[in-house]
């Protein structure tokens, strides 16, 4: 790769430089500010990524390689970037009042999460194995950190080390896949190595590629049965960062899925889809089935994430401008309603509540109506019922799926979201079947209620008016290169 | 104008979800009653303007907007009102607004918010259900049958203080599961199919079709439909949930499990007559499951002791007759018992519920008798209702059920006729046997209930009352009601019922009616039959009933099994329930969700051991073992690859 970067390569990472130096105000703010001051850290945050947001308007139909094929601006990264900085900005308001509920000192905590998004950003632009890799590191250490953010726990002390050992074997894994990719091919760039690969189908040492990549990138979206580490660094994280986990984290790593296997591989796409195809079967399924006998609200949404990420892989098996586009769509719209079932939890947590029970959501419709009825709506929402936005996501998934001839993959999946809303159902029937109430009254802060509110409303506007997100989503789809349906697995 | 039908109920809701707790009873009443009553309003006019089209155009349309537009994928959100629908629109918001007004009185004794609850549900209800008959294809038709189904499990966990109330919301949930995981498939396969979801389109493109003589998609397609519509309108074997959902409040039992939401599995059907009609083999099945079930229902009727639950079933058996008649290919016959059942078994319901509101919440039949003398309005009206469920002539059950089974054996099921036939004997028997021991012989002793836990709440205040007749607003309703099952049946008259609704089933309806020899024939059998039935409850029921005794006696096992519902529940729990449970609990909690270090976790923040204890734990073997499944994940990939 020759060497040297243009000054113009800078003006593309324009959204990532606002960043980089919102999050080193954050750092530096956090020293300046006296103690009781600290709360404002929230709102400069809140600032950094809206600055951020309001940065990537210029690129809002750019697609161009720059700093010689290392990074991707384009539609597709763009519409992750956008989501993972509203996700990244919805976690900041939940976590304000779970601070300082928890007396966790805010200053590193929003840094790290700036850094985090920073590292999906990369991610999701990154056409180059270097680049996918930094961004992965990037977001990964900041997430080992946060997840062992509350210091006195022993709970998220023990997510942090679990998180961090299995993430570190994995990436091994991940690392091995690449470097045999890379030597292979004489390449990281993923566009030229998809031209070097052409015609190496066969080559076993490929297929060695493929499978540990799947399986270093399966873990980073707990796939079964790389998911272990899920529920317990979950259930152990502090909830704003379980959310950010479940959402940020997840995205970010089908974007590098997307950007690794469509763009680089399409050679190899007989296998990967296999695999995949395989892959979402066990993980739609052991999620689902596994999250029924939850009774941590924590772990239960724990599941049902590596529940969901089985479905997005339906969109991916697919392979299709329609798969891609689906793919897309679900995480966005997986985005809000999983936040917003979070933001319940955390507005669930009081001083004498930890609220991530299902016996803590025990009557709260007669206590918190709001709060209930937006439980209500995620909830319906991540069951896929209609007209709320998890449906037409389902609805778009399932149907690329028989578009391009996997009939099988639909039912199951249809038949695992059946399954899926018992649990699901079961929040509700807590929330408004029951009566016995504990603790002390659960009040909405109003960024908790700005949380919600916006979560709500997205899971509904998506729902009945999810037009513009299709426009968005296909033409960010488009901008991915795309590999022709093969009939191998009908 | 058509968007109005379902907007009323739902700005209802909006106001009594948002300001329900600061609204006193009567405004929240008001509010819900209103919302209905002008949603009824709109829908008559609708259909008015409907009638003055010309018979073969009568349609009209709104799309409300674009829903889902992308490529070859076009779901638009269109309401269309046709004769069917006007149909249905007229029984869900006529219905409904009666049952909202007795709801004022009957849920009287509930708190302010509780009430306006109650109200909002109910207005969300009528919402859905408006969608779901006005909806114009698939999906918008989904939305609705989501919808009411949500709505139901609420209702039907109301008194959530009662455990049996939210089980059976439960059961009613999960039941219902199954039965959309075949609707959705079927929708799924429609799409892939006929490349549409919208309900004129897909007859259309079957125009040049032949009917599937084997086995073919549209079978499959229309049997994963009508799988759907088992669950919905509680059909063997998915049934079992509608007995239970009576422990919701009587209206609700009234409006959503007898008069509206169960009936969405037949209206789905008549909607997609041209489908179904495609698909012989199906309409087979489902004639067949029909009259099994209203066969079996109504011998699980004859026993039971409860007397909602002899409605409930009775429902159920009814539905049966609805869905024998689209098997036979007689739509416009199954949609006019619909629409006659509606008014009469709401009457029923309700009037069952000013029995057990004027007995503090009794609802055991063994407890009741001679309630003819105290509650005048409710005996009269609720005979109306039972003489009209039994198929007297004069009366609209005997129109409409007459219709079926009369359609039944000109079209050469004599077998299914037997069996429908039968069933009506029962009905008139389990009918009577509970006008019987409800209003006539002696009193029971005190009209206490056995179980006080499981007293309606509602109505503790009347534990000590005397006896009174139903108050005004609730009598009102049921005198409407019983004016209706006496004459909803003469619309039918000379066809004319079959005929506005032709054009919705076009083209294949069953062929028109024999000759008048048969038909006068079938209809003499009928008659003698349902009096039969009356003749044969009044024998052991009230002339002799020790008679009934002695029976009882003698068909001692027989009576067990009926009493227990034949086992059903039991069934299910050993050969379904049971096994997922185990698989779930015992298998999966402890393979899938290994939790190799409880200890540590559950102890949170005793230990200030810290970092170091963590470690400690984490080498103990979790982590270890968490890796070694990551490895196993690989190691098994590349197994499946060399072996290949």
């Amino acid at each position: 790769m020759p060497a040297g970067i243009s000054t113009s390569d800078f003006y593309y990472i324009l959204p990532e430089l606002v960043l980089t130096a919102g999050a080193l105000v954050v750092l530096i703010a956090d020293v300046l500010l006296p103690k009781d001051r600290r709360a404002a850290l929230s709102w400069v945050t809140l600032i950094a990524l809206g600055a951020t947001l309001a940065s990537l308007a210029p690129f809002a139909s750019t697609r161009v390689e720059i700093a010689h094929g290392l990074i991707a601006v384009d539609r597709f990264a763009l519409f992750f970037k956008i989501l993972f900085l509203v996700a990244a900005a919805i976690t900041v308001l939940m976590s304000v009042r779970y601070l300082e509920v928890e007396g966790a000192s805010p200053g590193e905590y929003y840094f790290l999460i700036l850094c985090a998004t920073l590292g999906m950003m990369i991610m999701a632009g990154g056409i180059d194995l270097v680049t996918i890799f930094i961004g992965l590191e990037t977001m990964a250490v900041s997430f080992y950190i946060l997840a062992g953010f509350i210091k006195p726990s022993q709970r998220s002390n023990e997510a942090a080390v679990k998180y961090f050992l299995l993430g570190a074997f994995s990436l091994g894994i991940l690392l091995y896949g690449m470097s045999l990719m890379y030597g292979l091919s004489g390449t990281t760039n993923l566009r030229v190595m998809a031209t070097r690969f052409a015609g190496q189908e066969q080559n076993p040492l490929l297929v060695l590629a493929v499978i540990l990549v799947v399986a270093g990138v399966g873990f980073k979206i707990a796939a079964v049965p790389f998911h272990m580490w899920a529920p317990d660094v979950y259930e152990g994280a502090p909830t704003p960062i379980t959310a950010f986990l479940s959402v940020g984290s997840k995205a970010a790593s089908f974007a590098m899925l997307l950007r690794i296997f469509v763009e680089g591989l399409p050679a190899m796409s007989g296998d990967w889809r296999l695999l995949f195809y395989v892959l979402s079967i066990v993980t739609m399924t052991v999620g689902n089935f596994a999250a029924v006998t939850q009774s941590n609200l924590k772990r239960m949404l724990a599941y049902s994430s590596i529940a969901h990420a089985g479905y997005v892989l339906i969109g991916v098996v697919a392979g299709t401008a329609r798969g891609v586009t689906a793919t897309l769509i679900y995480l966005l719209v997986y985005s809000f309603m999983q936040l917003g079932a979070f933001a319940v939890i955390v507005l669930l947590r009081r001083e004498d509540v930890v609220g991530d029970e299902l016996k803590d959501f025990s009557g709260l419709h007669v206590r918190n109506p709001f709060a209930a009825f937006a439980m209500l709506l995620f909830m319906l929402s991540l069951g896929g019922i209609p007209p709320t936005a998890g449906f037409m996501g389902k609805f778009w998934l399932f149907s690329s799926a028989i578009d391009a001839g996997y009939y099988w993959l639909a039912v199951i999946g249809v038949l695992n979201s059946a399954v899926s809303l018992y649990y699901y159902v079961r929040v509700v029937v807590f929330m408004y079947l029951k009566k016995e109430t504990i603790g002390s009254e659960p009040k909405a802060t109003p960024a908790l209620a700005v949380t919600l509110a916006i979560a709500v409303a997205a899971t509904l506007i998506l729902g009945v008016y999810p037009r513009l997100l299709f426009e968005v989503a296909e033409a960010s789809a488009r901008t991915l290169g795309m590999v022709p349906i093969t009939t191998a697995l009908r | 104008m058509l968007l109005l039908i379902p907007l009323l109920p739902f700005i209802g809701f909006l106001v009594n979800a948002s300001f329900g707790r600061r609204l006193t009873k009567r405004v929240a009443g008001a509010v819900a009653c209103g919302a209905m009553i002008l949603s009824f309003v709109v829908s008559v006019a609708a259909v008015f303007r409907l009638l003055s089209f010309d018979p073969e155009s009568r349609v009209m349309a709104q799309t409300v907007y674009e829903w889902i537009t992308s490529g070859d994928l076009a779901v638009p959100f269109t309401l269309r009102l046709d004769p069917l629908s006007a149909v249905m629109i007229l029984i869900v918001t006529g219905i409904g607004s009666l049952i909202h007004v007795y709801s004022t009185a009957y849920m009287h004794e509930e708190r302010d918010a509780e009430y306006a609850r109650y109200f909002s549900y109910l207005n969300l209800f009528a919402t859905f259900m408006l969608v779901l008959v006005l909806g114009a294809n698939f999906l918008v038709l989904f939305v609705g049958w989501e919808g009411v189904g949500l709505c139901s499990y609420l209702l039907i966990g109301f008194w959530y203080q009662k455990k049996s109330a939210s089980d059976a919301g439960k059961k009613a949930f999960i039941v219902n599961r199954i039965g959309d995981f075949g609707f959705v498939l079927g929708v799924l396969l429609t799409f892939v199919r006929f490349g549409t979801l919208d309900f004129q389109q897909v007859a259309r493109s079957l125009a040049n079709l032949g009917t599937e003589t084997t086995f073919g998609t549209v079978s499959v397609i229309t049997l994963l439909l009508f799988v759907g519509a088992t669950g919905k309108s509680a059909q063997i074997p998915l049934y079992v949930w509608l007995p239970d959902a009576m422990e919701g409040p009587t209206p609700v039992s009234a409006l959503i499990h007898a008069a509206t939401m169960v009936t969405a599995g037949v209206y789905m059907i008549g909607r997609n007559a041209v489908l179904f009609g495609h698909a012989p083999l199906t309409l087979k099945f489902v004639a067949v499951i029909g009259v099994a079930t209203a066969f079996f229902a109504g011998t699980i009727g004859l026993v039971q002791n409860d007397i909602k639950r002899v409605l409930a079933y009775s429902t159920v058996s009814q539905l049966g007759y609805m869905f024998l008649a689209m098997g036979v290919g007689a739509y416009a016959a199954g949609i006019f018992h619909l629409y006659t059942h509606a008014f009469f078994k709401a009457l029923l319901f309700l009037g069952s519920g000013a029995v057990i509101h004027a007995l503090a919440g009794e609802q055991d039949l063994r407890r009741m008798g001679g309630l003819k003398r105290d509650l005048p309005v409710t005996y009269w009206t609720f005979l109306i209702g039972a003489i009209a469920i039994s198929g007297v002539p004069g009366f609209a059950g005997f129109f409409s059920k007459d219709e079926i089974l009369a359609k039944t054996f000109e079209s050469g099921h004599t077998l299914l006729w037997g069996v429908g036939l039968l069933t009506s004997l029962l009905t008139a028997i389990y009918m009577f046997r509970v006008v019987y021991l409800a209003f006539h012989g002696k009193p029971a002793a005190a009209p206490q209930p056995a179980h006080p836990e499981e007293e309606e709440p509602a109505a503790q205040a009347h534990a000590h009352s005397h006896l009174h007749d139903a108050p005004p607003a609730m009598a009102l309703v049921l005198i409407v009601l019983a004016a209706g099952s006496v004459l909803a049946g003469y619309v039918g008259l000379g066809g004319r019922f079959e005929h506005f609704l032709e054009p919705s089933f076009a083209p294949q309806t069953a062929k028109a009616a024999a000759d008048g020899g048969t038909g006068m024939t079938l209809m003499i059998v009928s008659i003698v039959v349902a009096f039969a039935g009356i003749g044969i409850a009044t024998y052991y029921f009230l002339k002799n009933c020790r008679a009934a005794a002695v029976m009882a006696a003698r068909f001692a096992g027989l009576r067990l099994v009926l009493q227990n519902k034949y086992y059903v529940d039991e069934i299910y729990d050993a050969t379904v329930v049971q096994p997922i449970r185990i698989v779930s609990e015992d298998g999966l909690w402890k393979t899938i969700d290994v939790r190799l270090i409880d200890g540590a976790v559950n102890g949170v923040g005793e230990t200030v051991g810290g970092a170091s204890e963590v470690l400690r734990r984490v080498q103990t073997g979790s982590v270890r073992a968490y890796a070694a499944s990551l490895l196993l994940g690989v190691v098994l990939v590349l197994g499946y690859y060399l072996w290949r």
